[in-house]
């Protein structure tokens, strides 16, 4: 299994049947492959609708794109509105759970990914609104960047997208819960054990009690 | 008096240095027949306000490869490489603003309103040099209304009226933007008579509308 489908198919394991979903762009997106059967889920998306079909599914429409702006089709029983309607969804409470990529997440819960002065700024985007509004927010990224530097960091070095607004850090490697007393590590991928995450992260963490390997088959 | 007009009579309501919201969402939602002729007319300095700018060859991305812009407020510009080279180069100032925010800105400048109060951006840089203001036990930050000089929209139906009806995602800020600017020019994909549209299905009220193209 690939990194990318480790993470995708722990993300998928957050959901419950029922909840409004909103997937960043990259990884997060993929965790609607990974669904339970006995799951189905409502996907938000913020240029405003509901009931976003997953990816390879319908046929796509004109005038129809995600958040990323490519083609999609809408689930029967969609709905569609303005940029204020959806972000009310959004900052109101009314989506379940978020996922979004990130360049780095911090111990205290802050996160990174909007922009690299001097080399990248491609905007914030919904990005703020999803972090300071969703009922839960997770991270879902590689634990490392490329050259296999940390991104999960005793503080971030980058201007925040939210403070203190991150739930949970799923990686290729482990599960951290952020709890108001730190970083938790709950869970391992198969096959990582508690050093491999280690000594790729610079965060300082809690090994919980309980810590078991990722469920996922 | 009748809203339905020319592209060109539309135009002549947006002038040099006037602030301009376009509708769209990396160019889906987009009156591009109304961008194409405002490249053609070569209006300079204007001040956009939209949610992106889009592409190099799509939506407001043409405005700003055409250097008519002399500044953006945006949520994102990362899918437009000539906006980021413009800024980096001191050309083209971008105020970036989170979406959600940059929405109900926008909605409280057709509102009436003083302005908003949200979480979104509290102890980020989007906080800087902004009144906090705590309501019970909660921070938020005061975010001003946003209005326009001209408003181009994109509208699926128009009927004579001015009432609209979207379709799918190209709704997006186009019937906040209706509500606030002085003058609301509207690409319409289709013309009816009055009364064609069922008054339940009307999103923008035609009150708000002042002048009407075909799409």
């Amino acid at each position: 299994m690939n990194a990318k489908t480790i993470i995708a198919k722990r993300v998928a394991l957050e959901f419950e049947d029922g909840y409004v979903v909103n997937l960043g762009i990259g990884i997060p997106t993929l965790a609607a492959d990974f669904l339970p059967t006995d799951v189905s889920v409502i996907l938000q998306s913020e240029n405003g609708f509901l009931g976003l079909a997953p990816l390879g599914g319908l046929v796509a429409e004109v005038d129809l794109v995600n958040a990323g702006g490519k083609s999609v089709s809408i689930m029967p029983g969609g709905a569609v509105f303005d940029s204020a309607m959806s972000f009310a969804i959004i900052r109101g409470g009314h989506v379940d759970v978020t996922v979004l990529g990130s360049l780095e997440v911090d111990q205290e819960g802050n996160l990174a990914n909007w922009m690299v002065p001097g080399k990248l700024v491609p905007g914030m985007g919904g990005a703020m609104d999803l972090v300071s509004g969703a009922k839960k927010v997770i991270v879902a990224m590689e634990h490392t960047t490329k050259d296999g530097n940390p991104k999960i960091l005793k503080k971030c070095t980058l201007p925040l997208t939210g403070k203190g607004v991150v739930n949970f850090i799923i990686t290729n490697l482990c599960v951290f819960e952020v709890t108001p007393a730190g970083l938790l590590l709950i869970e391992t991928a198969p096959g990582v054990t508690v050093d491999e995450v280690r000594t790729n992260t610079v965060a300082e963490f809690v090994i919980a009690p309980h810590v078991c390997t990722m469920p996922i088959i | 008096m009748s809203k339905i007009t020319t592209i060109e009579q539309a135009l002549e309501f947006v002038q040099d240095n006037m602030t301009v919201m376009i509708g769209g969402f990396l160019g889906v939602g987009t009156p591009e027949r109304l961008v194409d002729a405002l490249v053609i007319k070569g209006t300079k300095n204007l001040i956009g306000i939209a949610n992106d700018t889009a592409m190099l060859d799509k939506g407001v991305g043409r405005l700003v490869v055409s250097r008519q812009l002399k500044k953006a407020v945006v949520s994102h510009i990362g899918t437009n490489p000539e906006t980021g080279r413009l800024m980096n180069a001191g050309e083209l100032e971008v105020e970036l603003i989170p979406q959600g925010t940059l929405a109900e800105q926008i909605r409280a400048g057709g509102a009436g309103l003083g302005g908003i109060l949200t979480p979104t951006g509290l102890g980020t840089i989007v906080a800087e040099g902004k009144e906090v203001i705590k309501v019970d036990d909660r921070e938020f930050l005061l975010e001003k209304p946003l209005k326009a000089d001209v408003a181009l929209i994109k509208a699926h139906t128009a009927d004579t009226a001015g009432n609209l009806i979207f379709y799918r995602s190209a709704r997006n800020f186009n019937p906040l933007m209706a509500m606030a600017a002085k003058v609301v020019i509207v690409e319409a994909e289709n013309i009816v008579e009055k009364g064609q549209i069922n008054p339940d299905h009307v999103v923008t009220p035609g009150i708000f509308v002042d002048w009407i193209i075909k799409g």
